[in-house]
């Protein structure tokens, strides 16, 4: 792994906004679909909202210390581009188990409170953990210069609830008149993986660029001795 | 004479018309904060009605003239009985949506061996229906406060049926996406008797209309909507099983008349208001059908 330099290419940092404004988007889209998915098997009562709105917080406060700790070490592009493809993976099962999940949870609680904070918790928690390291892992990979960091990382909220609020709105007011719950989970997750990969390849891309960059340097620094 | 009985029926007609539909004078007596709405109680020149949200005659969610409560006062509740010309005899009777309570007492009086569930959400709706609104509860008659979608799956499990199951958990306001879906009507289905009817009592207008119809028959099947011009409602009439023809209607209809005219409802005129979509189909053939995965129905009743 190549460590975060200040070689970086003019278009990493744009980047790194657009991946972390895709994640809070997600997350949001993700969070308010999930009222949706409980319905059936729930109900639509206040304690729903309780139930989902605990566990998205849960999962983002655990995902932000994650994240830090994470970004410690040998912190890179690449592995800020894995963060999204686990988050892409790990979004799936919302759509594509959790009948059978809210089922089993339905069959074995009887209260509807704790039926839909344990089916929040079984369909949402790994997920939301991991769209919740991306925010501090993008602080350290934008943040060059501490006497700025405060307002990268100002930004960078800035970008990413943005992103919440778009996925909001957009969601609950136009996607869910115009597709299924589970096409939407789908595009999310297939967005979080696409972007993912473009992280990773767009850091292959620099290296190889900056290699033979440096190579250039190199050979012109032994031409001149 | 006859003109004199005629004048009377017709003042006496815009008496109780009035009384509905002018909600100026009517004075608050009470009025609380629940977990899900804002609940007011008015009464004016006798007759009490139970609102929710707003002050406006189009929210009113049950009403009950104080000196003769078992007289039903509102068109859908009397459309209701129609439900009877398809399962004359129903013993096991479940009401998903209290309101006031009084569909639960008028039709204990009519069935008094029957019982009768009531699904209310709102704990709240549920005391006020008891203090204020003569609701009352007995060995037959059971009030419990639950989702009516968990409810539903809940009695599905434990193998319960129902002979007649009124859903009357809409108002012209808010829907409750839940209950629109394919997958519910489906769990109402497995609820219901042999003989079993569902009674619905909805309020859809613009596409929600032609989506709902759609969804209702891709479970059921033909059904009869029930309509009266002057309301922006309609009662949906299904059954497992095929619909009873004119012929059978008719005579179930004469059979039922006088036990039904003490309440206020005259049966043969409502059973005119019943149009069965095998012969009248009021929706586009490709509307879509609403499901778990898709049910934006608020979205959908927004008047284009």
């Amino acid at each position: 792994m190549t460590k975060i330099n200040n070689n970086n290419s003019p278009w990493q940092n744009p980047l790194i906004y657009l991946l972390a404004f895709s994640s809070g988007f997600c997350i949001m889209s993700i969070e308010l679909l999930g009222g949706r998915i409980l319905a059936p098997f729930f109900g639509s009562s206040v304690h729903i909202w309780g139930s989902i709105i605990t566990v998205f917080m849960l999962s983002l406060s655990l995902g932000y210390l994650a994240g830090g700790k994470l970004s410690t070490k040998n912190a890179s592009l690449n592995r800020y581009g894995l963060i999204f493809i686990c988050a892409g993976i790990t979004v799936l099962p919302v759509a594509f188990s959790s009948q059978w999940i809210m089922e089993a949870i339905f069959l074995a609680i009887e209260d509807t409170r704790y039926g839909s904070l344990l089916a929040s918790m079984a369909l949402f928690f790994v997920p939301t953990v991991i769209l919740g390291m991306i925010s501090p892992y993008s602080v350290r990979l934008l943040v060059t210069d501490k006497d700025k960091s405060g307002q990268v990382a100002g930004f960078l909220y800035f970008v990413s609830t943005l992103g919440s609020a778009l996925g909001t709105i957009i969601t609950s007011f136009y996607l869910v008149l115009l597709f299924e719950v589970n096409d939407i989970i789908m595009v999310c997750s297939t967005v979080l993986i696409l972007l993912g990969v473009s992280a990773m390849v767009f850091n292959r891309v620099n290296q190889q660029k900056q290699g033979r960059d440096s190579n250039v340097l190199n050979q012109q620094g032994t031409a001149h001795e | 004479m006859n003109k004199f009985i005629f004048t009377l029926v017709i003042i006496s007609g815009l008496l109780i018309g009035s009384m509905v539909s002018t909600p100026i004078l009517a004075k608050t007596i009470h009025s609380e904060r629940s977990l899900y709405r804002n609940i007011l109680v008015e009464e004016n020149k006798g007759l009490r009605c139970l609102k929710f949200n707003v002050r406006s005659s189009k929210t009113q969610q049950s009403c009950m003239l104080v000196d003769d409560p078992q007289r039903l006062v509102f068109n859908y509740t009397k459309m209701l009985f129609s439900s009877l010309l398809i399962n004359p005899n129903p013993e096991r009777i479940l009401i998903i949506g209290l309101g006031g309570g009084t569909m639960s007492n008028t039709l204990h009086q009519i069935y008094p061996k029957a019982t009768i569930t009531n699904v209310e959400i709102d704990p709240a709706v549920i005391k006020v229906a008891r203090n204020y609104f003569s609701f009352f509860e007995n060995d037959h008659i059971t009030a419990v406060a639950q989702d009516g979608r968990i409810f539903i799956k809940r009695e599905s499990i434990k193998k319960q049926q129902y002979d007649w199951i009124i859903l009357d958990a809409f108002n012209g306001d808010y829907i409750p996406e839940h209950l629109m879906t394919q997958e519910f009507l489906q769990e109402v289905k497995n609820l219901l008797s042999e003989n079993g009817v569902l009674a619905a009592n909805t309020f859809s207008v613009s596409r929600l209309y032609n989506y709902e119809s759609a969804t209702y028959k891709s479970v059921f099947g033909d059904f009869f909507n029930v309509k009266n011009n002057n309301n922006s409602n309609r009662i949906i009439l299904a059954s497992a099983k095929p619909l009873p023809n004119n012929d059978e209607i008719a005579s179930r209809a004469l059979a039922l008349r006088a036990s039904l005219l003490p309440f206020n409802v005259d049966i043969i005129e409502i059973s005119r208001q019943m149009l069965s979509t095998a012969t009248t189909q009021d929706w586009p053939k490709n509307s879509p059908v609403l499901t778990d995965q898709y049910s934006p129905a608020n979205l959908l009743n927004l008047k284009d």
